[in-house]
């Protein structure tokens, strides 16, 4: 089968390539192994948050020329990172999903432990403040769902006591959940999303918070609701006489499932093809040139294509392989920005940075993948299979995903 | 160590999030727990085996949608064989005995079909086996598709320069037989000589139904006779996607039964034909009245296989076809699981979604590769369901196919 595209991995960065691409003529095809790590998202999207120093950056922007050469941002360039953070709103709109924020300045959130934390822009789930010392309120009311873990509301009001805010905890109980809690280890977000998402479940318990509320002035709620419309926050928003604050859960996180399941109907409708739980094993090259893959499902049947975006995610995507010997890349054998030297790969104080968080895909300036020291004509790096970023310290993982996104496939449009 | 992978698993809980049954039945531990979690017990003691693995619908949506490759829903059902206690009742083992109840059926299916569809009928096997009255029964053909095929078409299958071998499954033999007129006539019409093997029922069901001892006997027999096949050059050609998932994948995974030699030539039509077209290798000519506006189903088994894509580019190859590709969801069924009066709920709660957007599309019929997921659609909506291959008989210019491919009739 013959594709001007092949993509490789089916994230945040792919889709957004994926799109792009498919939406300016390009026949794509995507091949994921498995579902990714939007199912982990905040709901918020970071495009720098810290400097290395851990300082909060307001502009990133203002900062690129800081960071060291060989980050996925001096390579995406200056000019074009101007250029792309004020396309995102427009592109996710488009795809179905609205992001609130300032483009250019950061934002702050309200994170599980109660803490803030910079944002760049956020989906309708998340409250952004202006600045870091915050009203986030005077009082508030943290409402659970009875027997739900994931959302650990002593923490929460352990972070938010020592901002100045006054906390007080309960748990609505609901028939409706009852159920659930039959087998406790699925009282999960999604699980108790997809009961939320009946209108009369979230009306009820909405209802029951505002019996609760007293002279809070901030409900603070898990981000278990809008699974399949996000429109329900707002309503639920309308509902309650204070201001509602929806917070992060334990994975897998319901607006970032949302998300994904956006992006890829976006993909799908665009005319793009896309092959859940399925991986490359295979490939022909030529010279400098990917001909051809072949995938674990499609056995014999070769997907050939003009050109090869890898989004493979990293160690996590498994698109990062370590042993104790080396690190390597596997569908293509690609070199890699790693040490040789293993003990050089981490810091033996775990909350120190890590430097294996930035290993990654070699690339050249353009964002194309070098392999015994060549750069391949055809094959693009984007996400994180990238390196060069600590995207954990920067606050930067989706900020790096979707603007490679967009340079890869500006890139392949030439 | 494990064959399965469970200890890849990370923790993400992302296949709990596209399990269809958790979202109904909160009876079932769910697929992280099912799988990999409770596998840390059970290795440890058998004590920890949880009966309710049972309400697992072996869907592989889990495996699907997992980021680590962890095989969960072989975790689960390998459990199942090694820890269970589950016996089959009657009602299970006349569910599971696809082939054997064909057989039985047959000489007097006008009066099995009449008792089964009767309200006293279905009263009957709801009352005394558990079989849910609601359900509607798939009609059992007084003739059958083997016969069929020796009375007028075995005689002429020699002459066509390339040969395949066909395992028709059950429901094409019992239910369904035009499934497998289509076929041989697509094949004959692409050049092909159809021959068909010494075959038995895959014995998916017998896997649901813990009937393990007779899945294996099947699997042994099975795969015995694709090596037969192969070794004479032939590829093993099927219609219906999952027993082609349960030969391929679960004789090996679940029953521990090798068929590393014939594996990658057990393939469906749609896969075959397509890359046929692909290499260049046949034509297809499409008949110019032909008009249908139809909706893609995607059984569970083809989202596992990954194949969908072939049976998506072969429908829009066309020209006539309108086709919509319905969202990814289980319609409920799972095989004999629907037919069971305890499952009959769940059943049509997890199908819900898919029989609404049909509804909505509102096509002149529906597509998909699995006869039980044609069974539940077309009782749930009232939709027709047709293979894609009959759609192919139907949409071909089978004369002028067969003169492209030079082909003498």
């Amino acid at each position: 089968m013959k594709y001007d595209v092949v993509l490789i991995g089916g994230g945040l960065s792919s889709l957004v390539c994926g799109i792009s691409l498919q939406r300016t003529g390009k026949r794509c095809l995507m091949v994921s192994g498995g579902q990714n790590a939007l199912h982990f998202s905040s709901g918020a999207f970071g495009l720098l948050g810290f400097r290395p120093d851990g300082s909060a950056v307001e502009r990133p922007l203002e900062e690129l020329d800081k960071l060291p050469a060989n980050h996925p941002y001096r390579k995406v360039g200056a000019a074009k990172m101007h250029e792309y953070v004020n396309r995102v709103k427009p592109f996710f709109a488009s795809c179905g999903v609205m992001l609130d924020g300032d483009p250019e300045r950061n934002s702050w959130r309200l994170t599980p432990t109660g803490t803030v934390r910079p944002s760049w822009l956020a989906m309708s789930d998340v409250t952004l403040y202006e600045d870091s010392v915050v009203s986030i309120g005077r009082k508030a009311l943290i409402a659970n769902i009875a027997g739900y873990l994931d959302f650990n509301t002593a923490f929460l009001a352990e972070g938010l006591e020592k901002a100045g805010v006054t906390c007080r905890l309960e748990a609505v109980a609901l028939p409706e959940f009852e159920r659930l809690r039959t087998s406790a280890s699925e009282m999960r977000s999604v699980n108790i999303a997809r009961v939320m998402d009946h209108d009369q479940v979230w009306k009820k318990f909405v209802e029951q918070v505002c019996v609760l509320l007293r002279d809070e002035d901030v409900v603070v709620l898990p981000e278990v609701f809008g699974l399949q419309d996000e429109h329900v926050l707002e309503q639920i928003r309308e509902c309650i006489p204070a201001r509602v604050v929806f917070v992060g859960t334990m994975a897998p996180s319901v607006p970032g499932i949302r998300c994904q399941s956006a992006l890829k109907t976006a993909f799908e409708q665009a005319g793009g093809e896309f092959l859940m739980g399925d991986e490359v094993i295979s490939s022909e090259m030529d010279g400098e040139r990917v001909l051809s893959v072949r995938t674990a499902n499609l056995g014999d049947t070769v997907l050939e294509a003009d050109h090869f975006v890898l989004a493979t995610g990293g160690f996590f995507g498994r698109g990062l392989q370590a042993t104790a010997e080396a690190v390597s890349e596997p569908v293509f054998g690609l070199d890699v920005d790693a040490p040789e030297e293993r003990t050089q790969w981490y810091n033996p104080d775990f909350f120190a940075p890590q430097p294996y968080t930035r290993f990654g895909v070699h690339t050249s300036e353009n964002l194309r993948a070098m392999k015994a020291g060549k750069e391949m004509e055809n094959v693009y790096v984007i996400g994180s299979e990238l390196g060069g970023a600590d995207a954990l310290c920067e606050g930067s993982g989706a900020g790096i995903a979707v603007m490679t996104g967009f340079k890869a496939a500006e890139m392949i449009n030439g | 160590m494990n064959d399965h992978k469970f200890e890849q698993c990370i923790k993400c809980t992302i296949c709990t999030a596209y399990c269809p049954v958790v979202a109904v039945n909160p009876l079932y531990p769910g697929p992280k727990q099912a799988g990999p979690d409770g596998e840390r017990f059970r290795i440890k003691n058998k004590f920890f085996f949880d009966e309710n693995l049972k309400y697992c619908m072996n869907c592989k949506r889990c495996e699907v949608a997992c980021p680590s490759g962890v095989n969960i829903a072989d975790i689960i059902h390998s459990a199942r064989m090694r820890y269970g206690h589950q016996k089959p009742n009657l009602r299970d083992m006349i569910l599971a005995s696809t082939d054997l109840m064909g057989v039985m059926a047959r000489p007097v299916a006008p009066v099995v079909n009449a008792v089964a569809g009767s309200k006293a009928g279905k009263w009957a096997m709801d009352t005394f086996l558990g079989v849910d009255q609601h359900r509607t029964f798939p009609k059992y053909q007084f003739k059958g598709f083997v016969g069929w095929f020796k009375r007028e078409m075995e005689a002429s299958q020699a002459s066509y320069p390339r040969q395949i071998a066909f395992f028709h499954g059950c429901s094409t033999e019992y239910q369904h037989p035009e499934v497998g007129k289509a076929f041989v006539q697509v094949m004959n019409a692409l050049g092909f000589g159809v021959q068909l093997l010494d075959e038995e029922c895959c014995g998916v069901a017998m896997i649901s139904n813990a009937m393990w001892k007779q899945a294996k006997q099947h699997a042994r027999h099975n795969v015995a006779a694709f090596e037969k096949a192969v070794d004479a050059g032939l590829p093993v050609v099927t219609t219906a996607s999952t027993c082609t998932f349960t030969m391929r994948d679960e004789y090996p995974h679940i029953l521990g039964v090798d068929n590393a030699k014939v594996r990658s030539s057990i393939v469906l039509v749609e896969k075959f034909i397509h890359d046929l077209v692909d290499k260049g290798k046949v034509k297809l000519v499409f008949r110019k009245d032909y008009k249908a506006r139809m909706a893609y189903h995607i059984p569970c088994h083809m989202e596992k296989l990954g194949w969908s894509i072939f049976t998506k580019n072969l429908l829009q190859m066309i020209p006539g076809a309108d086709l919509t590709v319905l969202g990814s969801g289980c319609c409920g069924i799972a095989g004999t699981y629907g037919f069971k009066k305890e499952n009959y709920a769940y059943s049509q709660a997890i199908g819900q979604p898919v029989f609404d957007e049909i509804a909505r599309v509102n096509p002149e019929f529906v597509v998909s590769e699995c006869d039980t997921c044609k069974w539940q659609i077309e009782m749930s909506t009232g939709y027709a369901v047709k293979n894609p291959i009959l759609i192919l008989s139907e949409a071909l210019d089978l004369e002028a196919t067969a003169k492209a491919n030079c082909v003498n009739g």
